[in-house]
C-alpha cells in the first residue's frame, strides 16, 4: 500500500471537503484489496463509518430508504425490508460469505458498479434512486459502464431510495470461488408493467427488454422459452464463455419468474 | 508518522501509534504479540484472520488498525477464560474438527458469531456460514459436526 491520509469525519458536508481527490472508505472489502495491490494511490482516505446520517434503513411514504453505509447483513437480517422488499433482504443475504457482509455497503457496492455486483441489478429492476450530497440519480442512468457510474469527481452517495415491491425476485448464479455474479437477474413485476435487470453477465448492468415484453403478455417461466439471448459483448473470462453467460440470462430469469410466483 | 489510536481487545484498554496502513491483523499479530489470528491469504478469501469487532466477525486483513480506533475487538485468545475453553473450542477438540490448525481461529470465530445469530442452524445453515471460510485438511465435516455440537451445549446451557 501507499500511504495516504485517513480521516474519519462525522459529517456528509465535512466528508465532501475532506476528500481532496482522495477515495472514500465505506466498507473497505473493495479498495483495501485494491490498495494492497497498489492499483490505487488516494492521497486520503474518508472513513464514511463516523457519520451518523449515512446509516438507517427508514420508510418514507411509499419509499424503502437504506442509507449509504448500511452493511450487507443489516439489510439481510432486517425485519422491514423482509417485509416491504423481501427480495432485496435474500440479495445481501446471497453477497460474498457471512463476514463481507458484515463489512460491505450498500453505497460502496454501488458506487463501485462492479460488472458481477448484485445490488446493481435490483438497483436498475426497481428502478431505485441514487440520493448524493447534490443530487438524485434514477439508477437507469447511474451505472454507465465497466467499474463507472455518473457519480461526478467528489460526490457521496448518501443514501438510496426504493420502491416497496412484493412481486421481485433475485436469481443468481454464483462463481463457486468468489461468490460474486456469473449471472444474476432480478424481476420485478410492478404492477404497470414487468422489469428484468442482469448483473455479471455484461461489462455493467443493463435490462433484458425482449424478456420483459413476454412476460407483460405471460407472466410464466416459459414465457421466455424461444428468445434467443446474443452472446455478443458479453462477459468472457477463466470461469464461462459469453455463450455461457448468455444461456445463464435465460436459466436464471426463469427461476427468478418462478420464485415471484411463489410469493403471496 | 504515526497515528494514535486506542481500542479494547479482549476486555483490555490499548492505545498506540500506528502507520495508516497498518492492517488490524498486522497491529494484533505484531504489535499486541496476539499471534493467534492467522493470515492466510491476505486478499480477503480465507477467513484464517476472522476477529470479532464490535461483536461482529470480519476479516482483519481487510480492515485498517485506525479503522478499529473506538472499537472493541475480540480474538481467538479473548474467547475462553484462560483456564477453560469456551463451548465452541472444547467442540472443535472434541469432534476433531481440525488437523494441522491454521484456519482453525478464524473457523472459532466465525462460528462463534454465527451461533449468536442462529442459536439452532441446520446442518446446511452452518455450511452457508462457513463460506467465508477455507480449510485446506478437513474436508469441513468435522468442523460442521463440531459447531453443530457446540449448538447444542450453548443452548443446554443457556435452557440451565
Ligand atoms: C471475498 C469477497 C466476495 C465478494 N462477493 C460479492 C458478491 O457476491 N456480490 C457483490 O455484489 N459483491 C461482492 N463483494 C464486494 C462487496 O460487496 C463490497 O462490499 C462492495 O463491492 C464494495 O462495498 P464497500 O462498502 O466494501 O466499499 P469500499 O471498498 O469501501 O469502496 C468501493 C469504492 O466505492 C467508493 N465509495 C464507497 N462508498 C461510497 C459512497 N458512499 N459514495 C461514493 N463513493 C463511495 C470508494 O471510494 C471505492 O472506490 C465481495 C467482496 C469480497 C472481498
Ligand atoms: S488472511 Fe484475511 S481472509 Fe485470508
Ligand atoms: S485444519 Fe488445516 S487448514 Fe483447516
Amino acid at each position: 500500500m501507499y500511504s495516504f491520509n485517513y480521516v474519519r469525519p462525522s459529517s456528509v458536508a465535512e466528508a465532501v471537503k475532506a476528500l481532496n481527490g482522495g477515495n472514500f472508505l465505506s466498507g473497505g472489502m473493495t479498495l483495501l484489496p485494491s490498495l494492497k495491490m497498489r492499483l490505487a494511490r488516494p492521497e486520503t482516505l474518508v472513513d464514511l463509518a463516523g457519520i451518523a446520517e449515512l446509516t438507517g434503513i427508514t420508510i418514507e411514504g411509499d419509499r424503502l430508504c437504506i442509507g449509504a453505509m448500511t452493511r450487507h447483513s443489516d439489510v439481510a437480517s432486517s425485519a422491514d425490508i423482509q417485509r416491504v422488499l423481501p427480495a432485496l433482504a435474500e440479495l445481501a443475504g446471497g453477497i460474498g460469505d457471512p463476514l463481507v457482509r458484515n463489512r460491505g455497503t450498500i453505497g460502496g457496492s454501488i458506487a463501485n458498479s462492479d460488472p458481477s455486483a448484485d445490488y446493481p441489478a435490483a438497483a436498475v429492476a426497481l428502478d431505485a434512486t441514487i440520493v448524493t450530497d447534490r443530487r438524485e440519480i434514477p439508477a437507469s442512468s447511474f451505472f454507465t459502464g465497466l467499474f463507472t457510474t455518473a457519480l461526478q469527481a467528489g460526490e457521496l452517495v448518501t443514501r438510496i431510495k426504493f420502491p416497496m415491491i412484493k412481486r421481485a425476485a433475485y436469481a443468481k448464479f454464483p462463481s463457486p470461488a468468489s461468490r460474486y455474479a456469473m449471472v444474476g437477474v432480478m424481476v420485478v413485476d410492478t404492477g404497470k408493467g414487468v422489469r428484468v435487470a442482469v448483473t455479471g453477465a455484461g461489462p455493467c448492468v443493463f435490462r433484458q427488454e425482449a424478456f420483459e415484453k413476454a412476460l407483460d403478455q405471460n407472466f410464466a417461466p416459459q414465457a421466455i422459452d424461444g428468445i434467443v439471448v446474443s452472446a455478443e459483448g458479453l462477459n468472457q473470462d477463466l470461469f464461462g464463455t459469453p455463450e455461457y453467460r448468455a444461456n445463464l440470462i435465460s436459466v436464471m430469469t426463469r427461476r427468478a419468474v418462478a420464485a415471484v410466483q411463489a410469493r403471496r | 508518522m504515526g497515528i494514535a489510536v486506542a481500542m479494547v481487545v479482549n476486555g483490555r484498554n490499548v492505545t498506540a501509534e500506528v502507520d495508516e496502513r497498518t492492517l488490524l491483523v498486522e497491529f494484533l499479530r505484531r504489535d499486541l504479540r496476539l499471534t493467534g489470528t492467522h493470515v492466510g491469504c491476505d486478499t480477503s478469501q480465507c477467513g484464517a484472520c476472522v476477529v470479532h469487532v464490535d461483536g461482529r466477525a470480519i476479516k482483519s486483513c481487510t480492515m485498517l488498525a485506525v479503522q478499529a480506533a473506538g472499537s472493541a475487538v475480540t480474538t481467538i485468545e479473548g474467547l475462553g477464560s484462560g483456564t477453560q475453553l469456551h463451548a465452541v473450542q472444547e467442540a472443535f477438540r472434541n469432534c476433531h474438527g481440525l488437523q494441522c490448525g491454521y484456519c482453525t481461529p478464524g473457523m472459532i470465530m466465525t462460528a462463534v458469531e454465527l451461533l449468536k445469530r442462529n442459536p439452532n442452524p441446520s446442518e446446511h445453515q452452518i455450511r452457508e456460514g462457513l463460506e467465508g471460510n477455507i480449510c485446506r485438511c478437513t474436508g469441513y465435516h468435522n468442523i460442521v459436526k463440531a459447531i453443530a455440537s457446540a449448538a447444542k451445549v450453548l443452548q443446554a446451557t443457556a435452557a440451565a
